[in-house]
């Protein structure tokens, strides 16, 4: 049997464990249709002002709506990737069964590398496919009432294809981005004999909180902000955070590419997963 | 080529010496028992053979160096390290699409067959089954795997008698031939005595007893001596005796079925009492000797 289908064997065992990852964006996006749905007369009222309003802000009016719903909906497997991997590691040695996993042909880097990919491109190509159905959905329902209220359709002023491969790199660039991130957590998993939640976030407020007071400085908590939201100013143009980005021009690959924010991050990536895989390879269940 | 050989076998942790120089030879189409009380050092050799855990001296399980090798070994190995390690939320059909998935040499059919001889339901969370269950369920994973190495230490723990001798009744009917070996630890000593082909006492990280079967029923003899032979009996140099019913049992290591004969009933010693022959007087908990 090869690397490649134990790899993605146990990417399947960790979605069997861990059914969240997939639901609760799911869980996220019917609720936010929902809310939509009961608005929709409203929305459509809405619409009818649309034709009025300058150019510029007749775009922004329009995919409003759908823009907050796919950030949430994002925003809600980035957050169930943080509770994921904060878990993976550290389950299978609280329950004992990291001893079943060992008995069987996976290497200790396959597990390791197979629960990074789960926050890193499983549950953010699920939570973009999920943003993209909703976003589909709620296109049909609105053009649905729209004609039936006899308003003219001011959707089509949006070049919705663009939009949508802008999610999809933006959900890219923040894989990359949060690398690290996610990289810390399971090593924490991996490392911790209880409370894996405090162990990763603790020290770090601990050390920002030390120094404020010595230094009056902030260089974590800056670092802390720039990893968590420096995606986006390095990723796309610089109005691109005053103007919701629905171009491909608003992109910004090559600017993204030689920030050395993402390539040390991915160092740091390495190193945390590396540490990882050690630290399961010689290390006991509970 | 031998299962597993091991010479100069050490692992001492911070504060202890687990195992303190192991010389161990087991060959292929063995089973071999290891036994030895309480932090004798038997999990750590598991645990050494198995590549969990680092080691001083030289170790070679099926050829490979089990710490280096891992991923290799674990081809053609597999263990039960305790009855309770399948994961409460994992379903029948998953553990077996998963070992099907991940191990080349997982024969699901079989699987299937020994699922379909207990009461565990297709469809069934382990954390629905009870403990002997799941132990079912781990043994029908294991046992369709076509391993040349099998480790189990302590598998049938907290599980009823019924059970443990149906175990053992598989494991040897169902699954053991010549080409495999299997070490098994234990402490219902008894029970898995008509189950092995080798001996291996551990006490205090050193191997206190190596031998065959066969070696271990012509050496170890008991006597139930008749009183006026007693001190002819003690001149002969017994490893141990108690007292039974007022008439002392001796057992003798090595000395001839002819001579002990006349000084009273003889029988072939039990696993059990040789354990605490050899090992049971330094404790002070068992014996009279």
């Amino acid at each position: 049997m090869n690397a490649r289908s134990d790899f993605l064997w146990s990417v399947r065992r960790e979605l069997w464990e861990h059914r969240s990852a997939y639901l609760a964006p799911m869980a996220i996006a019917l609720l936010a249709l929902t809310g939509f749905v009961l608005h929709l007369g409203q929305w459509a009222e809405a619409m009818r002002t649309v034709p009025v309003l300058p150019p510029a802000k007749q775009v922004a009016v329009i995919v409003m709506p759908f823009g907050l719903m796919s950030s949430v909906i994002l925003v809600t497997g980035w957050i169930v990737g943080v509770f994921y991997a904060l878990d993976a590691l550290y389950a299978e040695r609280r329950d004992r069964s990291m001893l079943f996993w060992k008995s069987m042909p996976v290497s200790d880097l396959t597990t390791v590398l197979a629960k990074a990919a789960v926050p890193l491109v499983v549950i953010p190509g699920v939570a973009t496919a999920i943003a993209l159905v909703a976003q589909l959905v709620l296109l049909a329902g609105g053009a649905t009432m729209l004609a039936a209220r006899g308003i003219e359709s001011p959707l089509g002023t949006v070049t919705w294809v663009q939009t949508w491969i802008a999610m999809v790199y933006g959900v890219a660039v923040h894989s990359l981005w949060f690398a690290p991130a996610y990289g810390w957590l399971l090593l924490v998993s991996a490392w911790t004999r209880r409370s894996p939640f405090l162990w990763a976030f603790l020290p770090i407020f601990a050390a920002g909180a030390v120094e404020r007071i010595t230094f009056g400085t902030s260089y974590v908590g800056n670092l802390v902000r720039d990893r968590v939201g420096g995606a986006m100013t390095a990723a796309f143009r610089d109005d691109a955070m005053r103007e919701p980005i629905t171009q491909l021009a608003q992109l910004d690959p090559l600017r993204f590419l030689s920030t050395p924010g993402l390539w040390i991050g991915l160092v740091f990536a390495a190193v945390f997963l590396a540490a990882a895989v050690r630290l399961r390879r010689s290390r006991d269940p509970e | 080529m031998a299962a597993i050989e091991a010479r100069g076998l050490r692992k001492a942790y911070r504060s202890t010496v687990a195992l303190d120089g192991i010389d161990l030879k087991v060959e292929q189409g063995r089973i071999l028992g290891l036994i030895g009380p309480n932090g004798a050092g038997k999990t750590t050799a598991l645990k050494s053979i198995l590549g969990l855990t680092t080691f001083q001296g030289e170790l070679s399980v099926l050829g490979f160096d089990p710490w280096k090798q891992r991923d290799q070994l674990m081809r053609e190995v597999c263990f039960i390290a305790d009855v309770a390690v399948l994961p409460r939320w994992l379903r029948v059909p998953q553990a077996l699409d998963y070992v099907a998935g991940v191990h080349p040499r997982f024969d699901r059919a079989k699987a299937e067959g020994f699922l379909a001889r207990t009461t565990i339901k297709p469809k069934s969370r382990v954390g629905e089954l009870s403990k002997g269950m799941v132990a079912q369920l781990h043994l029908a994973l294991v046992m369709a795997i076509d391993a040349r190495l099998l480790v189990l230490d302590e598998p049938t723990l907290g599980l009823d008698i019924l059970f443990r001798k149906q175990f053992y009744d598989t494991l040897l009917n169902d699954y053991f031939d010549a080409n495999r070996t299997i070490v098994v630890t234990t402490h219902q000593v008894e029970e898995v005595q008509h189950v092995l082909t080798d001996l291996v006492f551990i006490d205090r990280g050193r191997v206190a007893l190596d031998c065959s079967m066969e070696a271990f029923e012509s050496r170890f003899m008991e006597v139930m001596v008749l009183p006026e032979r007693l001190e002819a009996a003690r001149a002969l140099g017994p490893i141990h005796e108690r007292q039974v019913f007022g008439r002392g049992i001796l057992m003798f290591d090595g000395v001839g079925r002819e001579q002990l004969e006349v000084l009273g009933e003889t029988r072939t010693a039990g696993v059990a009492d040789v354990f605490v022959a050899l090992l049971g007087g330094r404790q002070g908990a068992e014996g009279t000797a």
